[in-house]
């Protein structure tokens, strides 16, 4: 993970690009830590992001990660801006398809997750951007016949006393020369961007329709295809009659494909008509009988009997033992689906030896393989572009590229020009949720009042295995499951512990949810060290100063706290909670004020503080905490997808409720001004928010919460 | 055959009556900065002025639309001049962007019908409005702007 | 002498008219003072009858959208309409959440799509016609007083009782529970209850 893992030997290369501009792609040794490999096995060099300056003086910058709402469009493009010392205005931004240059640089292949966007990209972009002006300075010189070192750079002219040329200009010349092999970046004092809260590039087209979605392709000839998806997990279509579908005005083919049967029309209208007309008959399989409530149950049992061990030190059974006071909990977390607002789509045209693919992806290099194999042509045959995603949170990086793979079996099966759109139904009952989780923990307490001894069992599905992301699995712990517990700093103060993990098997299909393992790990923890501290009678914040040695975790809790008013009294009926978890590198305590009316639960206040390191843009981390916020909250007060002889029992925003307007609270965001390594911004403002609620409802009702959502006795006194 | 107006352009589709207006714009018209959310007036993504009413083109048959002014997001202004794109510009508002088309629509009635409005006021427009970004924090704010530019002169 | 025919003449006149007219349904323009139940019978089939049709205005069909507070209800549990609705002025919503936004003249089809009639919206705020929370007393008394019932006569009552929005709670689309009685019983027994006397239930009578 750590940006000084590869060498920095570049290899670039330079060419004049159609336009006549200079085209600067550099080839970097690729990080040899794949996901789930071992460090070292990979020596390929491959090259990754280039940038594009025309003669109109725009500077086109390719992403090498996606925009999903996180703000990469802005940030990665601030990295190489600040290098190049180009004109903002002048910078154009576009997704890179799939390829060689854009593969990440830690995971060695194409993907936006993990919270990893900008300071992976950190060095690299900000090298691309560093070595472009090097040769443009260099060109200007050679144009003004002076030494480089009279040349200066600034908004996108090169300047030597009153000579001046702009970047358009010198592209071509720039784009002839010997590509630098060692430039230097700016020292941080005299950055101009990078820390300055800087305006999404993305807000216009965000704000007058013209952003343009995959849900928005559109070719003439082009058809709409719709799919009845199986009402149970693995279930496959067996027959159908489309005799009444195919009798609708509009509908214009309906066939069977491994997962379901897709109806294609003129118009969603039309084909969702035909989809609702669809007479089908399914092998049902197995997953018939999978329900939730019975889930739990065996759940329950399997955290009876020992579990892989994921951390572990000294005799955890000796040590409880020799506590008098225990602490047993058992924790209940449902799945989740991530339902992003712009349903899952892929627009598919198959031609001879050629495939187009037209969508939004977390993963572009996987579905471009995925889509190959299916049809039995090479990655390469198969273009990939890739859109504006509306919302993706996980959902968009799947390891089977679920809605890819079935948009191209659609093409495949109707040899049609289709844009497959999934229903809002199609989104919430088709799996890929954020694992149900069980905990069992057992602490025993010392004298002290701390933590002496900690017994903690994890059960839920693994969202690695069977994947191509299966070699994460280490000695049999995938660390999606129990990261946030294996790895909590508590667990440096408590001598005794031992943190297990179960990963059952069950029909529904599981995937990374923004934040993923620490959506429960970090509710189990906090709101533990929250009852521990009460148990020990002390102040929850007094409490973690004892037990916590890490700097971060500290830094940020004094300064929620701070900023917070913890030590002042709240108005009668205000209660407040408070929690702090690392989760993707970077540190985040908010503290959650709330009060109760009848049963009502409402969110008065949450106040944020993070440490991530340099906020390459502060104004980005400060969006990103009020959206993990308010995501968080979603899913403490409504967040459950439920199961029931294998079908799910939710279906749209009706009963799977998002958090609206009327319910936020009022959100304050401080950013820790650090210089600890950077870490993500994207995911780490969800794990905090669940435990501060639900420490704040201890604080007004007595009881602790086990189980998400909230259920109405959660919001009633003791 | 159903004759519309959008955004002061008229149309003339052949399409059944009962069709929804928001599927007419999306997939007929093909003007696309309407969003199909949920298909159930839950989301309002796909919210359009229908003679000036914040309607959920979702579930408004587009017989309901034959003969009336329709206003989609690309007709909210033509040259980014409302202030209330203009505020969202400035307070940062759209991350992943896909509800931001239906969140201005509904903000717009609210500031035509209400030039000064409370947070209450904003609660009581907005709620309709899913942002599964949680980007209500930064609407609110925007409207506040969007109100204060109105009073000064509208956008710059 | 014209002059010379007894008041009371006119009095017995007029009840006559009246009760011939009650039987008509149509210029029914008699007063709630006028309407009182002028036997034991009458009285008790009376209460009775807004005995039955009390439950009728408690089932959710009607009760979600004779709020106490300014949000109507959804759903058979009467919960808050989840996108925070309010009531306006006019009972027709405010802003953006006009209840014609969402709501059709008539039902959009599927299983808990937004339900339609002609004119849907809630009583305006100055008179808000609460149900919820109300015993058979304070239904009863707040229906009969025109001060509390929207300016409304006897006879305007009963006519509200045709309108399209009253009869949707009888067909309220997929998924929704329809009121205890039929339509055609409910009308029946709400004109009974105006018919023979619009009797108040007493205090306690559930």
């Amino acid at each position: 993970m750590s940006q000084s893992t590869y060498t920095r030997r570049r290899f670039l290369k330079t060419g004049s690009t159609v336009t006549g501009g200079l085209l600067l792609s550099f080839f970097i040794p690729a990080s040899a830590k794949r996901l789930g490999e071992k460090a070292g096995s990979n020596s390929t060099f491959v090259p990754n992001a280039y940038l594009n300056i025309t003669p109109d003086n725009n500077v086109k910058i390719m992403l090498a990660h996606v925009e999903m709402g996180q703000g990469v469009w802005t940030t990665l493009p601030m990295l190489i801006a600040e290098e190049l010392d180009c004109d903002w205005n002048k910078v154009i931004v576009e997704h890179a398809g799939p390829g060689e240059p854009y593969k990440h640089t830690a995971y060695g292949l194409q993907i936006t997750g993990g919270s990893t966007s900008t300071w992976s990209e950190f060095d690299r972009y900000r090298q691309a951007g560093a070595t472009a002006k090097a040769m443009l300075l260099e060109a200007a010189a050679k144009q003004f016949n002076v030494p480089v070192s009279s040349c200066r750079a600034e908004k996108g002219f090169v300047i030597a006393g009153d000579k001046r040329a702009s970047y358009g200009e010198l592209a071509e010349a720039a784009g002839k020369l010997t590509v630098p092999t060692n430039v230097t970046l700016k020292d941080k004092k005299d950055w101009l961007l990078l820390g300055k809260p800087t305006k999404r590039l993305d807000a216009k087209a965000k704000s007058n329709g013209a952003a343009q979605f995959g849900m928005d392709v559109h070719f003439p000839g082009m058809l709409i295809a719709v799919v009845a998806h199986a009402p149970v997990f693995g279930a496959t279509p067996q027959s159908f009659d489309a005799t009444a579908a195919k009798a609708i005005t509009g509908v214009r083919d309906v066939v069977k494909i491994p997962t379901g049967v897709a109806v294609i029309a003129d118009h969603f209208w039309a084909a969702k008509k035909g989809r609702d007309a669809l007479k089908i008959t399914w092998n049902m399989g197995p997953g018939e009988n999978f329900s939730t409530a019975s889930q739990f149950d065996s759940y329950r049992k399997l955290a009876e009997t020992k579990g892989t061990p994921a951390a572990q030190a000294g005799n955890v059974t000796d040590a409880l033992a020799k506590t008098t006071k225990q602490i047993k909990a058992e924790y209940i977390f449902p799945y989740l689906a991530h339902a992003p607002m712009e349903p899952l789509n892929c627009t598919v045209k198959v031609s001879g030896n050629s495939c187009e693919i037209w969508t939004g992806t977390q993963m572009p290099g996987v579905d471009q393989a995925t889509a190959a194999s299916i049809l039995g042509l090479k990655p390469e045959q198969v273009k990939l572009n890739i859109l504006f995603l509306g919302g993706g949170f996980g959902r968009r990086a799947t390891p089977t590229s679920d809605f890819v793979s079935e948009a191209v079996q659609v093409a495949k099966a109707s040899g049609k020009f289709i844009k497959l759109v999934w229903s809002r139904e199609d989104d919430i009952r088709g799996g890929y949720y954020r694992p149900a989780f069980l905990h069992a923990v057992q602490i025993g307490i010392g004298e002290n009042g701390l933590p002496a001894a900690w017994k903690h069992t994890l059960v839920g599905q693994s969202i690695v295995a069977g994947t191509p992301f299966q070699g994460m699995i280490k000695n049999g712990i995938d660390p999606t499951s129990a990261e946030g517990v294996m790895d909590s700093p508590y667990l440096e103060s408590i001598p005794d512990h031992a943190i297990e993990l179960h990963s059952p098997k069950a029909p529904p299909t599981v995937l990374w949810w923004r934040s993923v393992g620490h959506t429960h790990t970090a509710f189990v923890m906090e709101t533990l060290i929250d009852e521990l501290a009460t148990a020990a009678g002390k102040d929850p914040v007094a409490y973690r100063r004892d037990l916590l040695k890490s700097k971060r975790h500290l830094g940020v809790l004094e300064l929620v706290a701070d900023k917070s008013g913890w030590n002042k009294p709240l108005p009668a009926g205000r209660f407040r909670g408070i929690a702090v978890h690392e989760s993707f590198g970077s540190y985040v305590s908010q503290v959650a004020e709330i009060s109760l009316d009848n049963g009502h639960l409402k969110v008065h206040r949450v106040v944020c503080a993070i440490d991530c390191g340099l906020a390459v843009n502060p104004e980005g981390v400060r969006a990103q905490m009020e959206s993990g916020i308010i995501y968080g909250l979603t899913a403490v007060l409504y967040g459950e997808i439920s199961l029931n002889n294998g079908r799910v029992q939710q279906r749209n925003f009706h009963d799977y409720k998002i958090l609206r307007m009327n319910e936020t609270p009022q959100i304050e965001v401080y950013i820790a001004d650090s210089t600890e390594k950077m870490g993500g911004a994207g995911e780490p403002g969800v794990p905090p928010l669940a435990p501060a609620i639900a420490n704040a409802l201890f604080a007004a009702t007595g009881k602790r919460v086990r189980k998400l959502p909230l259920q109405a006795a959660d919001l009633m006194k003791a | 055959m159903i004759k519309l107006t959008v955004n002061d352009q008229p149309y003339t589709v052949d399409v059944e009556p009962t069709m929804p207006l928001l599927w007419v714009i999306r997939d007929v018209l093909h003007l696309t900065g309407t969003k199909y959310g949920c298909g159930m007036a839950q989301c309002g993504a796909c919210t359009v002025h229908l003679n000036g009413e914040a309607v959920r083109s979702c579930v408004t048959p587009v017989k309901r639309a034959e003969n009336q002014k329709v206003t989609t997001i690309e007709g909210l202004s033509t040259d980014f001049s409302h202030p209330l794109q203009q505020a969202w510009q400035e307070e940062d508002v759209p991350q992943c962007g896909y509800c931001q088309s239906g969140q201005l629509m509904s903000a717009a009635v609210l500031l035509r019908e209400n030039p000064n409005p409370t947070d209450q006021d904003i609660d009581d427009a907005m709620s309709g409005n899913i942002c599964r970004c949680g980007t209500y924090p930064r609407i609110r704010k925007a409207i506040h702007r969007a109100a204060a530019m109105q009073k000064t002169g509208g956008a710059q | 002498m014209n002059s010379r025919i007894p008041i009371s003449s006119f009095c017995i006149i007029a009840v006559v008219t009246a009760a011939a007219l009650s039987f008509t349904n149509n210029d029914d323009n008699r007063s709630w003072a006028q309407i009182k139940a002028t036997s034991a019978s009458d009285r008790i089939a009376s209460e009775n009858a807004f005995l039955q049709v009390y439950k009728v205005f408690m089932s959710p069909r009607c009760m979600n959208c004779h709020p106490a507070g300014d949000v109507p209800l959804n759903g058979d549990d009467n919960h808050l309409h989840p996108q925070g609705v309010k009531r306006g002025e006019d009972g027709k919503g405010l802003y953006a959440l006009k209840c014609a936004n969402c709501h059709q003249t008539q039902n959009t089809p599927g299983l808990n799509m937004p339900p339609g009639a002609e004119d849907w919206h809630l009583p305006a705020a100055n008179m808000k016609l609460v149900f919820q929370g109300k015993s058979p007393h304070e239904l009863a008394m707040q229906m009969k007083d025109p001060k509390t019932n929207g300016g409304k006569s006897p006879h305007d009552l009963i006519e509200h009782m045709k309108t399209g929005l009253v009869k949707w709670g009888w067909k309220p689309g997929e998924g929704r529970t329809t009121p205890p009685l039929s339509y055609t019983e409910f009308y029946n027994k709400f004109k009974e209850w105006i018919d023979k006397g619009a009797v108040v239930p007493p205090a306690g009578a559930k």
